[in-house]
Parts: C-alpha cells; structure tokens; sequence
C-alpha cells in the first residue's frame, strides 16, 4: 500500500478519463451511466480513504505514506499526510458521493458536469496530501480551472460576474504566494515541504524603500502566503467573492465550494504560515485575531439582513471561518485543535445548508426568503433535518458545531479576553440570524400559493442528509474521534512554533 | 579554411540552394497544382533538415573568421524553427486554398525566411546577424501582402515594411556605432573590448539602439505597434509564421548577442531588458482586454509572451537563457494549436476573426473546444498546464538574481492577462448561442489542434525533455 496516496487522489481523475472517452451512446441511457459511475468513482475514494485513516497512526511523528518520485525541474512528486491533513482527505472523500446524489436530477450537459467534479476531487485531495511546495500550488491552483466552469457554466442569472471574480480574485491571491514559493525554493534550495519546515527564513529587518519592516524576509512572505489564504478562507475583508460564487453556483458547486475549497485557506495557514514563518505569523496575529473578530461580528450582521439564502449561509460561512483564523493565531493547544475541527464540522453543515437550500431550489427555482414560509407544514421531514443543521451551524451543544466553537473560543481566551469576548458575540449574532431565517422560511403559515405543490424529500434526498447528520452528531457527542487524530500532530506544531520564537 | 567554412554552413547552403531549385521549377512548370506540392514538398524537406540538423551535428564550430557560428543553441533554435515552419505550411495549405491565394510563391518566401532565421540564430558577427535580419524580414514582408487583392492584407505589408524598415534603420545605427567604438563586428571582439567591464558612451549608444532594433523584431513593448496591425490584416497563415518562427529566432539572435558581445557589461542591459519585459507583460495584458479580433488579440498576447520569456534573457543566466528557450518551445506550440483553431473559422464560407462567433462552439466541437480550452489555460499560466512551467522557470531564474520586481511584474500582468483567455472560453462554453461556425475544420488542423492540447495537458509529466536539450543548448553558450 506504498500509493495509497496516489490511489486516492488519481481514482476520481481516473474515472474522469474514462467518462470522458467511453460513455458514448443515447443521451438518456449515457447520462444515467454517467452518474453511476461518478458515484461509483466517488464511492470507492471514500473506502479507499477508510484504509487511510484506519492504518493512519497519530503518535507517529512526522508524516506517513510518504511516497516520493523525481519531477520535473528538480522538483518532486511527494506525498505524505499527518494529523492535521489527514481529515480533511477524507472529509473530501466523505462529502463527494454526497454531492454526487445531491445533483442526481442536473440534466444540463451532464457529462461535463460529473467531469469537472470528478476532476476537481482529484485536485482538493492532492492539496491536503502534497509535500512539495510547487505540487501543493499545482493542486491549489488547478481546482479554479473546473470550478470556473461549475459556475459559469451551470450557474444562475449572474453567474459571468461571479465566474470571473471567483477566478481572477482568487488567481491574484495564489499567484503572490507563487513568487514566494518560488524565493523560498531559490532560498532553500528545494521544494520539499518536510525540508522547509525545519528550514529557518531570516526574519532580520529589512528597509524597503525607507520603510523599516519587522520581521524581515519572513514578514514578506507571511504576506504573500496570507494574500493567498485570506482569499480562499475567505477573510474579511476579502471575502467579496464568495458570497457571489455561491449565489450563482449550482448546489453541488456550493457545497464543495463551502465544504472543502475554503479549508484549503485554513489547512495553508496550519501547514505553511505559522511553521515556516514563526516569527511574522506572530508578529502578525493581533492583526489577524481583530481582523477575524470584526468578520465574525461584521458579517454576521450582515447574514441577518440578506434576503437571499444562499447569500445568507455564504456570510454565515466567512463568520464561522473567523473563529478558525482565530483559533490557530491564538497559538494554543485548544485553539488549534478547535480550528481543524472547526473547518471539518463546518464542512459538514455548510455543505448540508447549501443541500438543504437546493432541495427547494430545485422545485421552486428561487433563493429568496420572502418566497418561502411554512414549507413545515407540507415538508415535515425536510423542516427537521433544516432546523438540526441550522442549529448545528448556531453551534447547539451535542452538536458538532458547538465543539469547535467552543474550543476556539477556549484557545483565544487564554491569550486575548477581549478578541474573545467580541468573538462570542457572534454566536449570539449567528443564533438570530439561523434562527430568524428558518423562521421565515419554514415555519408559520403556508399563504404563498405557489408553495402549495412541494413534495417533501424523496428517499434519494433522505439518504443524502442521513450520513451527514449522523456525522454531525457523532462529532459533536464524541469529538476525540478527531481529537485522537490531531492531537499529536498540533501539539508538535505549537511546541514548533513556541520554540521558534524568540524568548 | 574555405571548406571547413562550407561544411559549417551545409545545412544553410542546401536550404537556399532547394529554395532557389524549388523557385526554378515552380516558374518553369507553373500549373494549378505547384503550389500545393511544394507545400508538401517543403514541409518534407524542412522535416528532413530539422532532423538533420538536429540528430547529425554536435560541437561548436565557427566559420568565416568567427563571423558565423554554429554550437547547441543555434542548433536548439534552428530545429524548432524548422519544425514550426513545416507545421504552419502544412496549416496554411487548406486556408490559402479557399482564400485562392495558394501560389508557389508561398513556400518559397517561407523558405527563404526560414533561412534567415538560421542565419539570424548563428550570427555571431553584426555583418552576420543583420544579414539574416534583413532576409528574413524582407520576405515576411511580402508574404504579410500576400493577399494583394485584400486591402487589409496590403495594408498590413506596407506597414510591417516602413515600421520594419525603421527597425532595420536603428539596429544598423547601432550596429555602425558598436563597431565604431569597438573596431570589430565580431561578437567575441566586442565583447574583449568591454572585457574590463568599462563601457565608453558610444558603445552604450550601440547597445541600446541595437536592443531597440531587436525589440521591434520581437515585438516587445514599447516597440510593438506594428504588431496588432499586422496581425490582423496579414492573411491568417502568415500571422501564424509571424507568430511563431520569427519570434524564436529574434528572441535567440537577442540572448545571442547581449550574452557573447555584451556579457562583460550585463549590469548595463539588465535593467534595460528587464524594463522592457516588465512593460511588454502589462502591455499586452492590459491592451488585449479590449479586443474582439482573436489575431488581435493573439497579437497582444505574443507581446506579452515576448515579456515573460525577455525576462529569462534580463536574468543573464544560463537558467534564465534555458528558461527562455522553454518558454519559447511551449509557446510556439501553443499557438500552433491556437491558430489551429483560428485557420478554420468561417462562417458562410467565409473566414472571420472576431470572437463572438465563438458563441458555444463546445456544444458543436467538444473534442475541438476541450482542446482550445486547455490552450487558452495554458497560454494564461494557470497549473495544471504546461504553460505554467514556463512562467514558473522564468520567475525562478530572475528570483535567483534577485529582481523581484520582475517577478513580481510578471505575476500580477498574468493575473490580468489571465481575463481574456478565460473571456475566450467563457465564449466557447457558456457565452451565448449565435449563428455557428462552419463545421469544415480540416484533419491537419484537427489533429494539431488535439495534439496540442494533449501537449499541454501531459507535458506536466516531464516537458518531453526539453528540458534537458535545452540545458544541453544553453551550457554550450555559456562554456
């Protein structure tokens, strides 16, 4: 089991591939085929990545599954994961057949629909199991190229504006860290991840320009890695995109969008930022402590006045992230544990909203709140399954919303009382906002006459929200499931950092 | 010394010698069908020399007092020259033929550019490099004409000629004051008489017009005002040449002579040569925005081409010289692809340019479309292309010297530049449903636009060893 790494990213490619030259054949019987072996494909990942995380050890340190080949132009093609990666692969894995049943009645040129998502599985998962910079970059970077076409090609009315904002914007983010991946190759003479993580960047001041800049060189290329990260977390305020990508993303697309595509910002941050760049991420954390503070409070209220779901749930998302930057730049055990789980639990119900908005999308073709109301009556099984995500995204104990708030919000405390008061109140702020819209949207009396049709959810769509319950569940009464995991790996990164610090 | 100085010039003698045989022939027996078989003909023949070329001569040998070299990087040059050129008449032959403009006349002037170009990337004297200069652009100027019944196309002519013989004007100018203040044209004399590092004005006055003179030829900014123009009224072949055969050849004849006649004083053309690349990369980002003619546009975006492989050339390092024949390889292949595509839109019979009538050309051609995408992503950067390896080497050889700025220029420019190629695919794939496109695309350029687009997407793996020949090439430049 040498590629298991390898296995799993390349299997979804695989089926790709094969989609793309041998299904042929009339369009109804072709298009069922396709989206079997797209679940299919996406199916076995998940297994496969079960291997994964059962042979995956925590108290060893460093990384496992390594596997290493030589590249072009003296780079390589290294693999490995450890405690902070290895979720997120399977929370990928775990989420994709998922989504794959979710888009079941896409009719559109279904073909290159599973294709790009089959593709930009590859691409998510290669990010979190890369060990050379240009590697990480390749994956990083080549998930725009499909989700470009998710959304412009599948998108709503919108969808150019939101298209080309959600590409370029987030190209110019990554394009900066490239040149400082680039000098950090030129610097230490390779790319090999697990190499530059001992390797120390000068952070000897520097003047440029007749600015004096603490930190030196590590000061500039925290910035260029956080020009990277800020945009695909996405931080305030740099967050502008994601709220139009989700808007004009079909439902898939929004859910891979919210559920994995902004973790790979937070994962940046654990892996690169704050090992490599000690000494600036900790000249930098007030900055991004109060910058995440004001996201938490300053979006939320701006969720409580959309009149768009999906809007809403986009600025919900760039609130929840605020705890995770939080949490990893409070340094501290809790806070960086709360961050992993944060995004993973994040992943969970995010992705299940946007699943949630999608179901009545797909009947009643329309996102906006004033549409909707009392949709309990006729859906009652839908309006549970609403509620139990809506207050798992407030962050309801026994949920696994609440743990990972909780813990960040433990972490922050121990180093800024005050960032962790204002933070707290964006709980608060989220409970009103979630809790207003399921109001509008599922409760009260059903008046609106065009509303008068819907069906409640179909098994297909049943068996789409179970897995995701049952996981939100799970975590939230029993999170040394991830704990367990992550543990080791974040207690050797904080006493990397700590010790790299100057006394 | 005389047959030695034959021998290092064979492959140069034997190309004029087919040209001037194929033009006998051609004229002695001009039916319908010579310009089609010299067309085959050639791009035979040019096969055949690239491989010669390419398989039979190793070491460095010079000829004609040192006037004429011929070592790996010319050798690097002249095959890919070859190769593109066989391409582009095996392309064109099916356009001109529609267009009937299908004359012998066609190869011929190819072959004879081609020829210049050789001499222009084994130049190593001023007498030499102006010598190819002036062969080669003398016949691009009549093929940019070659439509004479199409204003556009005479128009493009008459304007590359008087902008092109400007050109020709300021390199000679620097060419005379180089010589003037150094007593030699030979590259490695001018380069003793600089060898302590000290240049007087004069010679400074001759570098910088003879740069000048040879960003017009690659179209650099702020030296490319002819290109758009050009592009656009020249019949879509020769755009495609122009595009292609001519910007390597220039592009190596630049590194050539600021390495083996300046090298002693690059501090001085570093900054010059970056400045350029840096305003060539927002130029052609910015101005290509704009555009609704795709040869315009592709125009603006060589210029911007031109910027980031001229960015190797200001590194002054072997890796940076290596990383702009990269860049040039891949991006020659590349617009072969592209133009491909851009050969054969028609409508009605008819050939248009503008990039509306891409309108949803997937659902039409998906195979063709797919591949035009992963071109149009290449040609952006964007990983998981091959064109991102070009950009990434050239910003890793100016990091390693040290000009950030540079790098920093690129990076932004490919973020800008990055909106018209997604604008293209943007038509092809969700931009509205017009009147389609002619399905004639004939096999040829299917199959070169397919098997660029296969290029692109499988080079990642390994670059198909250009990598190493190009290392190969350069260490012999720099040895």
């Amino acid at each position: 089991m040498n590629n298991l790494l390898t296995v799993i990213t390349f299997t979804p490619f695989i089926a790709a591939l094969i989609m793309m030259f041998f299904i042929r054949g009339e369009e109804a019987a072709a298009a069922k085929n396709i989206k079997f072996l797209a679940l299919v494909a996406t199916g076995a990942t998940f297994l496969i990545s079960l291997f994964l995380i059962l042979g995956f050890e925590p108290e060893v340190e460093g990384f496992q599954f390594v596997e290493e080949y030589t590249w072009l132009l003296g780079l390589r093609y290294k693999m490995g994961v450890d405690g902070i990666s290895v979720l997120f692969i399977v929370l990928t894995t775990f989420l994709m057949p998922i989504t794959v049943l979710a888009c079941w009645r896409v009719e559109h040129r279904i073909k290159e629909f599973m294709i790009s998502f089959l593709v930009l599985e590859t691409f998510m998962i290669g990010v979190f199991c890369s060990l050379d910079l240009v590697l990480f970059y390749f994956f990083f970077e080549a998930g725009l190229i499909p989700m470009f076409l998710i959304i412009g090609i599948w998108g709503g009315e919108r969808k150019l504006y939101a298209t080309f904002k959600f590409f370029l914007y987030t190209l110019l983010g990554s394009i900066l860290m490239l040149i400082a991946m680039v000098y950090m190759w030129v610097d230490a003479g390779t790319t090999d991840i697990e190499v530059l993580l001992t390797h120390e960047f000068s952070h000897l001041p520097l003047s440029i320009l007749g600015w004096d800049l603490i930190g030196g060189i590590q000061s500039l290329l925290w910035l260029a890695f956080f020009a990277s990260f800020a945009v695909k977390l996405p931080m305030w305020p740099f967050h502008t995109w994601l709220p139009d990508a989700h808007v004009e993303a079909p439902t898939g697309g929004s859910v891979i969008l919210a559920a994995i595509l902004l973790k790979m910002g937070g994962y940046g941050f654990l892996r690169f930022s704050l090992p490599m760049f000690p000494i600036a991420s900790e000249f930098f954390a007030d900055f991004v402590i109060w910058l995440s503070v004001i996201a938490i409070i300053y979006t939320s209220l701006v969720a409580m006045m959309q009149e768009d779901i999906k809007k809403l749930i986009a600025y919900s998302s760039v609130a929840h992230m605020g705890f995770v930057t939080i949490g990893i730049f409070s340094f501290t055990h809790q806070g960086l544990e709360g961050a992993i789980f944060q995004m993973l639990s994040h992943g969970l119900i995010s992705g299940a909203l946007f699943l949630c908005v999608g179901v009545v999308y797909d009947q009643m073709h329309t996102r906006k709140i004033a549409d909707y109301g009392g949709l309990v009556i006729k859906m009652p099984v839908y309006a549970l399954g609403f509620m139990f995500f809506t207050l798992a995204n407030v962050g309801l104990p026994g949920t696994s919303g609440f743990v990972g708030e909780f813990l960040t919000l433990a972490g922050i405390f121990q180093v800024n009382t005050w960032a962790a008061f204002f933070a707290a109140t964006g709980v608060i702020l989220s409970a009103a906002y979630a809790l207003w819209v399921f109001r509008r949207v599922v409760l009260g009396d059903l008046v609106k006459a065009s509303l008068a049709g819907v069906r409640d959810l179909s098994n297909r769509e049943k068996l789409v929200f179970a897995p995701l319950i049952i996981m939100t569940l799970l975590l939230g009464v029993y999170p040394s499931l991830v704990t367990d995991i992550t543990g080791p790996a974040v207690m050797e990164l904080k006493n990397h950092v700590l010790s790299s610090l100057p006394k | 010394m005389f047959p030695s100085d034959l021998t290092t010039i064979l492959p140069e003698l034997v190309l004029a010698s087919y040209g001037l045989a194929a033009l006998m022939w051609a004229v002695f027996s001009n039916t319908q069908k010579t310009g089609t078989a010299l067309v085959w003909l050639t791009s035979i023949f040019l096969v055949g020399l690239s491989l010669w070329i390419g398989l039979a001569t190793t070491g460095t040998k010079q000829a004609f007092g040192g006037a004429f070299v011929d070592d790996g990087f010319s050798r690097f040059a002249k095959v890919v020259i070859a190769l593109s050129s066989a391409v582009v008449l095996l392309l064109s032959r099916d356009y001109l033929d529609r267009e009937r403009i299908l004359k012998f006349e066609f190869p011929i002037l190819v072959v004879f550019a081609v020829l210049g170009m050789m001499i222009m990337v084994s130049a190593h004297g001023l007498m030499v490099l102006y010598m190819g200069i002036e062969l080669q652009s003398l016949s691009l100027y009549v093929l940019a004409a070659f439509h004479r019944n199409h204003s556009k196309s005479t128009e493009a002519g008459l304007k590359y000629f008087v902008l092109g013989a400007l050109s020709s004007g300021l390199l000679l100018y620097g060419a005379s004051l180089t010589y003037g203040f150094s007593g030699t044209t030979l590259m490695s004399g001018i380069s003793e008489a600089i060898s302590d590092g000290e240049t007087s004005v004069g010679l400074l006055f001759g570098l910088a017009f003879l740069i000048v003179g040879l960003a017009f030829k690659v179209s650099a900014a702020p030296f490319h005002m002819w290109a758009p123009d050009v592009y656009e009224g020249a019949p879509t072949p020769v755009t495609l040449f122009l595009a292609t055969a001519p910007k390597v050849a220039a592009m190596i004849l630049f590194a050539r002579l600021l390495l083996e006649a300046f090298g002693p004083v690059a501090d001085d053309w570093q900054l010059i040569v970056g400045g350029i690349a840096f305003v060539s990369m927002f130029l052609g980002s910015i101005a290509a925005i704009g555009q609704i003619d795709i040869k315009r546009l592709m125009a603006y975006s060589s210029i911007a081409h031109m910027g980031y492989a001229l960015m190797g050339i200001a590194s002054g390092t072997e890796k940076g010289f290596q990383a702009m024949l990269i860049y040039m390889v891949i991006y020659t292949i590349m617009n072969l692809g592209t133009f491909a595509f851009i050969l054969s839109m028609r409508k009605g019979g008819r050939p248009v340019s503008d990039i509306y009538s891409l309108g949803m050309y997937s659902k039409q051609a998906p195979v063709q479309a797919f591949s035009l995408l992963l071109l149009m992503f290449s040609l952006a950067g964007i990983v998981p292309l091959i064109g991102f390896f070009a950009k990434l080497y050239v910003f890793l050889a100016v990091i390693e010297v040290g000009m950030y700025w540079l790098a920093l220029g690129g990076a932004i420019a490919s973020v800008i530049g990055a909106y018209y190629y997604l604008r293209l695919v943007y038509f092809m794939y969700f931009g509205e449903e017009g009147e389609s496109l002619d399905d004639n695309m004939t096999r040829t350029s299917q199959i070169t636009l397919v098997l660029s687009g296969v290029f692109v997407i499988v080079g990642v793996a390994n670059l198909f060893g250009i990598i190493d020949i190009s290392q190969a090439a350069t260490g012999m430049l720099f040895n």
